[in-house]
């Protein structure tokens, strides 16, 4: 288990030190300086701004610079919101952002797994349709598509929901719903048929032979291994939920970190943009590798490499 | 067992019926069924599901809307009216009420205009044009890349496979979309300036750097899941007795990929790439939604929709529309996609 | 003589499927006493398994027992309802079944598995529990059970597992044991030893045994009566002697010689038996096996023959049987 964990880890730090690379070297490649777009400054002050920055350092020194600070845990300066690092605006804007994007993910699999198991139970019979219907038709809907839809409905036109802000318990309604019918809708058609897989298996016939109850054989053999390709599936459920929110605090006004990536791209805000991807890329990665721990919990067949 | 009752063998035995039986008649109890091929076999299949039929339908109306409908529809997606703007659906601007009160007929505008009298109808036709477009050509761009690495990592296996299944691992690991926006976000300015510096790349403009963009991002990430596909299939392959006979008969590797891997694996390929179609819709309106897809006065049913939010508690329909015809160019898609996957590779059906 | 434990009498199954109603099981009677080990023999598809897993109220949707009674141990299996049938389950009857690989939970522990079906059935305490699977472990020739309790499925062999297989069936000493195939997805040399080990238990236990498979070898040497199962149907019933030197149904016969003999000779050709199984969804208004029998007559194509008693034991349903029957008869009427 320790050498698994290892091994897993390794490999995520890898990744992340790729991705640390990528993104620093991609950014300095960008033409034109970050202070181009301000209204042409002189020579002079371009000057002095590259040199307070550091930019006016060969890359490497500048890399190595970066790395070295990233190891203190320091993402610098952000250009464009005078006064205030990285960290301080990663630290603020976070905690919102999870918040909303977390209860989402909660509302999906909450949701989901119930649903699906539910349909697979009842194969071919009326809930079965229904809910497929409804899944099929939740998928067509990505989350800032859904959040449109959304708030014209229960916003624009029947007013029952507000369309911005995070005030009351009221505000996250919408914003958690758009984030949450995507993967609820998936989470629910892949539980089903996982499901499906497990009701047919051999070992269901082997607890039903031993005079084990439905109820224990639901929720004891069945729903254990169902449940496996679904937590495979959170993974790729986190990256979505995250992205998700980009335009999910964008449309309600959320002062999360989404909108503030989006919004550090558009003003060149380059190391906000540096920070806020590596801080997300390292974000991922940590939940990818608790995930694949949980899932080495879960199934006993993964084998150690 | 009842007609037996009824004739009771020692009574009347006859004894005719004891004679061997010829073999004409015991053939007859044999009801042969007749075999049918693979693509023959998938396409009835296909045929036979109403879902996915109704669906192909779909596909075909969205696309005579998208790509036919605005050569002749009257109104185009870039001229300005100012004196017809912000109309509400079905309304007239004062010219042209003039004109209809002349007798003249006039194109109502079926989704109103927007603040600068664009037809809203035809600009989100363009729109779906422009978001359609970027599903095909990405999807056939990750299809070929992902086949490749795919049917190269599979087929060689060793180091070769370990380092490409490693980099897939790690591109899945990663938040594709996060990557994708700072990709892009870095690779529109080069691109323009090249596009503007040099006659070879004058094209680049008239795409459109944004959508050159996107298909970028999309062969450099998004190939990772048809590769896997691919390599999975071709794994299972390449264990068959025919590769093996390929192989002792002298066929070259690059004969065995494309020859009998690839053709063998190419039910698979449609599905995923079928199925991908709708995947690479979404990353697009996403994309443009956020302000970083196509430029103006170019329309994608992401930067309409975006457009529409600025207005939404007057004019709803502005968001509603463009939204719900991503959902519904998403679903068809997909349902069309799960049709193709049912028919064709039972064993994917998940 | 010895109490009769199961007796099943006209029993019929179907399993309705959108294509229609396949007859699964189609009027089978038989009977079988305490400590009796009865074989059934017969293709995929011929009912077999059916049959068997009807015993314990096993078989799910669509399929469903549209008639007959089936007797075990003074219940009535047929009127019980699942509450009831739970009870019986892994209690007085328990099954091996065919594939040890895919038959225990992948993830749970062994000792898990076990002791499950202890807690349904027994008042054991959990360390009596635990005590009871390490004795049934050795029982079944596991070495090191107090380790072994832990592991998961896929850490054991195929043998291996079909011995745990075998522990939780024999958990709550059951009165009948029914092996599904049991050796069929292990290697030659495990198979000999796990039905070594099921002859070994019967004699230590004292349970009934139904072995279905169809490798007439394994029967020859474990069962003492043999059922032949064509198409739905019981088709042959005799003791083992009966059944292999007296054959009388053309289907047992060509089963027999579909097997390789090493006493015979090297040029002694193996005879398979021709054609497919029938089409269970359209099955024949007569003999099942009409389209594939070399002795076939025009009477078999129509008719169902009804069943010959050879002897006490032994009876078969063949239109030749009948036919000798009727023969032997005009004989004695020519004479007199």
């Amino acid at each position: 288990m320790s050498k698994f964990i290892l091994k897993r880890l390794g490999f995520a730090v890898l990744t992340l030190a790729i991705v640390i690379t990528m993104t620093f070297f991609l950014m300095y490649l960008i033409p034109g300086g970050p202070f181009l777009s301000e209204k042409a400054p002189t020579q002079a002050t371009l000057d002095a701004l590259n040199a307070k920055y550091g930019l006016d350092q060969p890359v490497y020194i500048q890399f190595k610079n970066y790395v070295v600070k990233l190891f203190e845990g320091d993402f610098g300066m952000s250009l464009k919101q005078r006064g205030r690092t990285v960290n301080d605006i990663i630290s603020t804007k976070f905690p919102v952002s999870a918040q909303v994007g977390g209860l989402s993910i909660i509302v999906a699999v909450l949701v989901g797994i119930p649903i699906g198991s539910y349909a697979a139970l009842h194969r071919g019979k009326f809930w079965d349709r229904f809910f497929n219907v409804l899944s099929t038709t939740g998928i067509a809907f990505p989350s800032f598509v859904m959040a449109t839809v959304l708030i014209v409905l229960f916003s624009v036109y029947m007013k029952i929901f507000p369309s911005y802000g995070l005030e009351a318990p009221i505000n996250y309604v919408l914003p958690v719903l758009s984030l949450a019918v995507y993967p609820m809708a998936y989470i629910s058609r892949l539980m089903r048929s996982s499901m499906l897989d497990v009701l047919g298996q051999d070992y269901m016939r082997t607890a039903r032979a031993k005079g084990v109850s439905q109820f224990r054989i639901l929720f004891k053999h069945a729903l254990r291994n169902a449940v496996l390709p679904v937590i495979t599936y959170l993974g790729p459920l986190i990256a979505y939920t995250l992205t998700g929110s980009f335009v999910v605090e964008q449309i309600f006004t959320i002062p999360g970190l989404g909108k503030e990536f989006i919004k550090s791209i558009m003003n060149r805000d380059y190391p906000l943009v540096m920070g806020t991807t590596i801080f997300l890329a390292a974000f991922v990665i940590l939940m990818n590798f608790i995930v694949d721990i949980v899932y080495k919990i879960v199934d006993p067949r993964i084998k150690l490499n | 067992m009842e007609k037996i009752k009824k004739n009771p063998l020692s009574l009347q035995p006859d004894l005719s019926l004891f004679e061997p039986a010829t073999l004409e008649e015991r053939e007859s109890l044999n009801v042969m069924r007749p075999s049918i091929g693979f693509w023959q076999d998938g396409l009835r299949r296909l045929r036979k599901n109403s879902v996915a039929m109704v669906s192909l339908i779909a596909i075909v109306i969205i696309l005579f809307i998208a790509f036919i409908v605005p050569t002749f529809y009257p109104y185009d997606y870039k001229t300005q009216d100012k004196s017809a703007g912000n109309l509400a659906p079905m309304a007239y601007s004062k010219a042209e009420q003039a004109r209809i009160d002349a007798g003249e007929f006039v194109m109502p505008h079926l989704i109103g205009t927007d603040n600068l009298g664009r037809d809203l109808a035809v600009r989100i036709m363009i729109g779906s044009r422009i978001s359609i477009t970027v599903g095909l050509v990405a999807s056939a761009i990750i299809m070929i890349i992902g086949t490749i690495i795919g049917a190269v990592s599979g087929y060689f296996g060793g180091l070769v496979d370990q380092i490409i299944m490693r980099i897939v691992d790690m591109i899945y690991t990663v938040p594709d979309l996060v990557i994708i926006i700072l990709l892009y976000a870095i690779l529109r300015v080069p691109l323009k300036e090249l596009a503007d510096s040099v006659k070879a790349f004058e094209w680049i403009g008239t795409i459109g750097v944004g959508l050159i963009s996107i298909f970028i991002v999309f062969s450099l990430l998004y190939w990772v899941g048809m590769s896997r596909i691919v390599r999975g299939q071709i794994l299972s392959l390449k264990e068959q007795e025919y590769v093996t006979a390929a192989r002792a008969l002298g066929a070259s590797s690059g004969r065995i990929i494309s020859k009998h891997l690839i053709k063998n694996s190419i039910g698979i390929i449609i599905v995923t790439t079928t199925l991908q179609i709708p995947s690479a819709i979404f990353t697009e309106t996403f994309l443009s939604f956020i302000g970083l897809g196509v430029a103006a006065p170019m329309s994608s049913l992401g930067s309409l929709a975006s457009d529409g939010l600025a207005g939404l508690y007057t004019y709803p329909h502005r968001l509603l529309a463009p939204a719900l015809m991503i959902a519904l160019i998403i679903l068809a898609f997909n349902l069309f996609g799960d049709g193709l996957r049912d028919a064709f590779d039972p064993k994917l059906r998940k | 003589m010895s109490k009769v434990l199961l007796d099943i009498r006209n029993e019929r199954l179907s399993f309705f499927t959108p294509a229609g109603e396949v007859k699964a099981i189609n009027d089978v009677s038989f009977s079988m006493n305490e400590g009796d080990v009865l074989g059934i023999v017969g293709e995929s598809g011929s009912g077999k398994s059916v049959t068997a897993y009807s015993i314990m109220g096993l078989n799910a949707e669509p399929g469903r027992l549209i008639g007959g009674e089936i007797h075990f141990n003074g219940h009535r299996i047929d009127q019980m309802s699942e509450r009831e049938l739970r009870k019986i389950r892994g209690n007085e009857v328990s099954i091996i079944f065919q594939d040890p690989m895919t038959s225990l939970n992948p993830v749970y522990t062994i000792g898990n598995q076990i002791v499950e079906v202890l807690r349904l059935h027994t008042h054991l305490n959990r360390k009596e529990q635990k005590a009871r699977a390490i004795e049934l472990l050795r029982l079944v020739g596991i070495s090191e059970p107090e380790k072994r309790l832990k592991q998961y499925p896929h850490e054991f062999s195929g043998g291996m597992r079909q011995r745990i297989m075998i522990a939780i069936a024999l958990a709550c000493e059951p009165k009948l044991l029914i092996a599904d195939e049991p050796t069929t997805a292990l290697d030659v040399t495990i198979q000999a030893q796990i039905l070594e080990l099921m002859i070994e238990l019967k004699n230590k236990i004292g349970m009934s045994i139904i072995m279905i498979t169809h490798d007439l070898g394994i029967v020859s040497t474990i069962c003492e009566k043999i059922a032949v199962m064509y198409a739905g149907k019981i088709v042959e019933y005799g003791t083992v002697d009966e059944i292999f030197y007296e054959t009388a149904h053309e289907y047992t016969k060509g089963l027999l010689r579909s097997i390789p003999k090493l006493t015979e000779k090297q040029h002694e050709k193996l005879v398979p038996i021709d054609g497919t199984p029938v089409d269970m969804l359209n099955p024949p208004a007569g003999c099942p096996f009409a389209s594939r029998c070399s002795s076939c007559m025009k009477i078999c194509l129509s008719q169902m023959p009804e069943y010959t008693h050879l002897s006490d034991t032994h009876y078969s349903a063949c239109w030749l049987l009948q036919k000798k029957e009727l023969t032997k008869g005009e004989e004695e009427e020519n004479r007199g």
